[in-house]
């Protein structure tokens, strides 16, 4: 691109070298967003992780009298319609919807480097096979796909992972098999060729390091789509059964009295809306640190 | 040009056969008893039996999937099971409404999220260009679903402006034109069905909209910001053309080209976040049927939406293609 | 009518950057007369396409801005005019032609519009009428056929072709001054010595004055009437262009002409003004070029020379002329 801009020369003062990954994390830090939302997903983690300790009441216990009530300084963010309590329900909740969206994001992961560096490397008629076969699941909506998947599978927290997992295969196939056609050509892959590696050990070793980068990103702001779609599902009252604690079900299932008790529909809302977000906020910041050319 | 949408329509064929094979594939190999599970865990073992045989499920795969190529291409999906109808009539009567639904949303997240978008680059760092990234940001982030809920709680119950869901009051349809209630009531003359029907559009339209208004709004700042430093605008300046021609003009056309790219793409999400939307709304189209559908286990009626809806987004691209070679002269139609 | 036509008087534009202000052009000053042909030399970041910038008030800003001086333009200062007035000199009176002819035509837009929006906005033309004259213009510029090929797009065209699109607009409203920023730069030889002739030729069709923006001596022997040669924001010489490579007065300018490979030397290797150009932003308190100045003296490292009329026509910013030429 050539700038219109009048060029102004600046000779910059010669930059300290770092390694690449400690260069890396420094562009990360300088990301306030991004740092910011690393600190709430770990945080979400851990509250995630230990949800038995954190959580002030059992997710499961239904209190009757209390149904329906507003947030209160013993319930802070109120009970549901059976009296459970919403912040407990919302921190079991976490665990399901960051299990989902990691594991179906790896899942996604793992198939699409697979056919993505099946295709890109081998290229030729199997190139063109697994490509159209991407194209074709890249023609439906990718919730109506997981929707259907989940009509056959049937419900269930295992049925959504694989799902929204296989639903999410063809994008990333497409970035490794782009990826690895540019790297393809380096003289080191090349090199690897000539020195008698096989085809697995050039593509394991030399090419997929290589095309991390783009993969990466991609999978972070991945993990933002897979736990939006999980919710969907949950609200169509396609995802986990019941009484699981997922926020898209507790959306759901709160609709329906959503008119007196808004606080029903309103925090599994945030809590999706805030984790989603960080997730984006931490992907983009990635892009930004992984490749300072990419910034917009 | 012709040529080149003759032979994009061509291609669109081996793409529409790949559709069917994979929804057919998907419903009947990951379902052990595609008869059972339809009817459920109370069915006896004759019910499930006649229903094999009426779906034609003992057949081997192979001729399944012929004998159901040769009825969609008849335009034939088989009956409804909740319905007994045809699940063609059943998808184009209820056609017309997510295709209504999915255009006003289209409109608006391109209007707006391209305006927002022209803005934020053209003030750059400014507080509009600071919010309107932090509302995209939100608008990438909120579930579709939930936007609709909390609209309706503001909009319809607290502030009781719009109505909470339906298509438009009952009683007030239209007399049938093109079977889209707005354009139908603005036809005849119709005012009253046409404040109804817009005044139950509004809020669907705004939460499906959202999310693509979020993505058309952040790429057409980051293409404009690009543009915008591009040696054509500096001699469209030097030319001393208003700055507003310039913007508009010459960095907004540019600018277009890769945006409309995204707004094709968005097409997808957009229909997928019918079914949605629709659901939130009750809004009577495609969505909210293929839902209630895999609810109820009717079986021909989801592969007939899926295939339908599969369908749409491709013609959609296609589309978009043909659009994408009117706006960029560089691209030859071949 | 007066004689001059432009006078630029202490023109600084500076660049506010987060690491600080870059005065990208300081203190510039100099005047062109009515038909001439003055050509402003100097490396890449010396300030001279800035200073062609700040004639047409085309600075980015943020993060440029133009901080002092007058540009007198038929006597009247640019630089106290409204966005609105400006607007209808720029492309009019003034006009521009830059060095990226490929980039520098709009790929969406056919050229033969390209020239007539122009026309539409300074003459009032209608689309019609503008058309027509376009396809006048661009014949006048030489382009075969210009009734086919101004309905062509910019991709369709060469570069040589292509800058005479750009020539062809920024003639089209007969301006007083062309300013062309390293024109011929990016074209194949044969093609620049075809551009440079052509711009010569519409000059004098015209009466159009030129500033010629160039880093390459060549050209500016060929079309230039007087130099002004700019090192970093400044002007450290001034000269009818006979005298200034005859007898250069600056160090610099020195440096330049003997960097020009002969081809009857037998030179092994071609001249090269050691050092490198200082950092805008960090300069040397004395005279900018004496870190890389062969005759630098210690006074030129510590105080900074001005530009001193050293005989008519001639100036010069450099203390070894300080009493006149040696």
């Amino acid at each position: 691109m050539s700038q219109a801009q009048v060029s102004v020369q600046v000779n910059e003062p010669v930059e300290q070298v770092y390694s690449p990954a400690a260069d890396f994390w420094r562009r990360l830090r300088k990301n306030k967003l991004a740092m910011v939302s690393l600190v709430f997903l770990l945080a979400l983690t851990m509250v995630a992780v230990f949800a038995p300790y954190v959580a002030p009441y059992d997710p499961y216990l239904s209190d009757m009298p209390k149904a329906l009530q507003g947030p209160s300084s013993e319930h802070l963010l109120g009970n549901d319609e059976l009296g459970r309590d919403i912040l407990s329900r919302i921190i079991y909740g976490a665990r399901i919807s960051l299990r989902v969206g990691l594991i179906a994001v790896g899942i996604a992961l793992s198939a699409g480097m697979v056919l993505g560096s099946t295709a890109g490397y081998y290229g030729g008629r199997l190139d063109n096979i697994i490509m159209r076969l991407m194209d074709i699941m890249l023609a439906f909506p990718s919730i109506l796909l997981a929707i259907a998947l989940m009509a056959v599978l049937g419900r269930g927290v295992e049925n959504a992972i694989i799902a929204i997992g296989i639903v999410s295969i063809p994008e990333y196939a497409r970035i490794v098999r782009g990826s690895v056609l540019s790297v393809k050509e380096n003289e080191y892959v090349q090199a690897a060729c000539a020195i008698g590696n096989n085809d697995w050990q050039i593509i394991f070793r030399h090419i997929l390091p290589n095309v991390m980068a783009p993969v990466i990103v991609r999978a972070t702001l991945g993990i933002s789509t897979a736990i939006l779609e999980t919710s969907a599902l949950g609200f169509l009252g396609l995802g986990v059964v019941p009484p699981y604690a997922e926020w898209g079900t507790m959306l759901g299932s709160g609709r329906g009295y959503m008119f007196n008790a808004p606080h029903l529909v309103f925090f599994p809302g945030i809590a999706i809306t805030l984790t989603v977000m960080a997730f984006n906020l931490l992907g983009d910041g990635l892009r930004d640190a992984l490749d300072p050319r990419l910034r917009r | 040009m012709l040529k080149y949408i003759v032979k994009r329509l061509l291609l669109l064929i081996p793409v529409l056969f790949g559709i069917s094979l994979f929804v057919f594939l998907v419903l009947h190999l990951f379902t052990a008893d595609p008869a059972a599970m339809m009817l459920g865990q109370h069915a006896t073992a004759e019910q499930v039996a006649a229903l094999r045989e009426e779906l034609g499920f003992n057949k081997p795969l192979y001729v399944q999937f012929g004998i159901f190529l040769s009825q969609i291409v008849q335009g034939d999906f088989g009956r409804s099971l909740m319905t007994r109808a045809p699940v063609t009539d059943e998808l184009l009567t209820r056609f017309p409404a997510t295709v209504e639904l999915a255009v006003a949303a289209m409109l608006i997240a391109t209007v707006v999220g391209v305006t927002i978008g022209v803005i934020s680059a053209v003030k750059q760092y400014s507080i509009f260009d600071y919010l309107s990234m932090v509302g995209a940001l939100l608008g990438v982030s909120m579930p579709i679903f939930w936007l609709g809920l909390m609209l309706i709680i503001l909009f319809s119950v607290t502030l009781g402006w719009l109505p909470v869901s339906g298509r438009i009051a009952v009683g007030m349809e239209p007399t049938a034109i093109t079977h889209f209630y707005l354009l139908d009531s603005l036809l005849t003359g119709n005012w009253e069905a046409f404040k109804s029907a817009l005044s139950h559009l509004i809020l669907p339209a705004v939460a499906l909209a959202s999310y693509s208004m979020a993505i058309i709004a952040r790429m057409t700042r980051s293409t404009m910001l690009e543009v915008i430093r591009q040696d054509y605008i500096r001699t469209a300046r030097s030319k001393g053309l208003a700055e507003s021609v310039v913007v508009f003009k010459h960095a907004l056309r540019n600018a277009l080209i890769p945006v409309t790219t995204v707004i094709g793409l968005q097409m997808g999400s957009l229909l997928g976040g019918a079914v949605l939307t629709e659901t939130v709304f009750s809004w009577p189209g495609i969505g909210s049927f293929i839902v209630n559908a895999i609810l109820a286990g009717d079986f021909p009626v989801v592969q007939g939406g899926v295939i339908m809806v599969a369908t749409i987004f491709v013609v959609v691209n296609l589309i978009v293609d043909i659009l994408y070679a009117y706006l960029d002269p560089r691209i030859k139609y071949s | 009518m007066t004689q001059t036509l432009l006078q630029v008087k202490d023109l600084k534009t500076h660049f506010f950057l987060e690491d600080g202000v870059v005065p990208a052009v300081d203190g510039v000053s100099f005047h062109l007369n009515r038909g001439e042909t003055l050509a402003v030399v100097g490396e890449s970041g010396s300030g001279k396409s800035i200073t062609a910038t700040s004639i047409m008030r085309l600075i980015p800003n943020p993060p440029g801005r133009i901080v002092g001086g007058e540009i007198l333009f038929n006597g009247e200062d640019l630089l106290k005019k409204t966005e609105k007035e400006m607007r209808a000199i720029r492309g009019n009176r003034i006009s521009m032609i830059f060095q990226e002819p490929m980039t520098s035509l709009n790929p969406v837009f056919r050229v033969g519009h390209q020239i007539a929006e122009s026309l539409m906005v300074h003459q009032g033309l209608n689309k019609q009428e503008a058309l027509e004259k376009s396809i006048e213009m661009l014949r006048l510029t030489g382009i075969p056929s210009p009734e086919k090929r101004a309905h062509d797009f910019p991709h369709q065209m060469s570069g040589g072709m292509r800058q005479r699109v750009m020539i062809a607009m920024a003639l089209c409203c007969r301006p007083e001054l062309l300013i062309a920023d390293e024109p011929t730069t990016a074209l194949d030889v044969t093609i620049q010595a075809q551009i440079l002739d052509l711009m010569l030729e519409l000059k004098e069709q015209l009466g159009t004055a030129i500033i010629m923006i160039t880093h390459d001596l060549a050209v500016v022997a060929e079309v230039a009437d007087r130099a002004v040669v700019m090192y970093c924001g400044k002007l450290v010489e001034e000269a009818p262009v006979l005298e200034l490579f005859d007898n250069p007065l600056h160090p610099y300018t020195r440096g330049l002409l003997k960097s020009i490979p002969h081809i009857n030397d037998n030179q092994e290797r071609l001249y090269m003004i050691e050092g490198m150009v200082p950092a805008l932003t960090n300069l040397p308190p004395g005279c900018s070029f004496a870190p890389r100045c062969p005759e630098a003296r210690p006074r030129c490292h510590v105080e900074r020379p001005s530009l001193k009329e050293v005989s008519p026509g001639r100036r010069v910013s450099c203390w070894l002329h300080e009493g006149g030429v040696r």
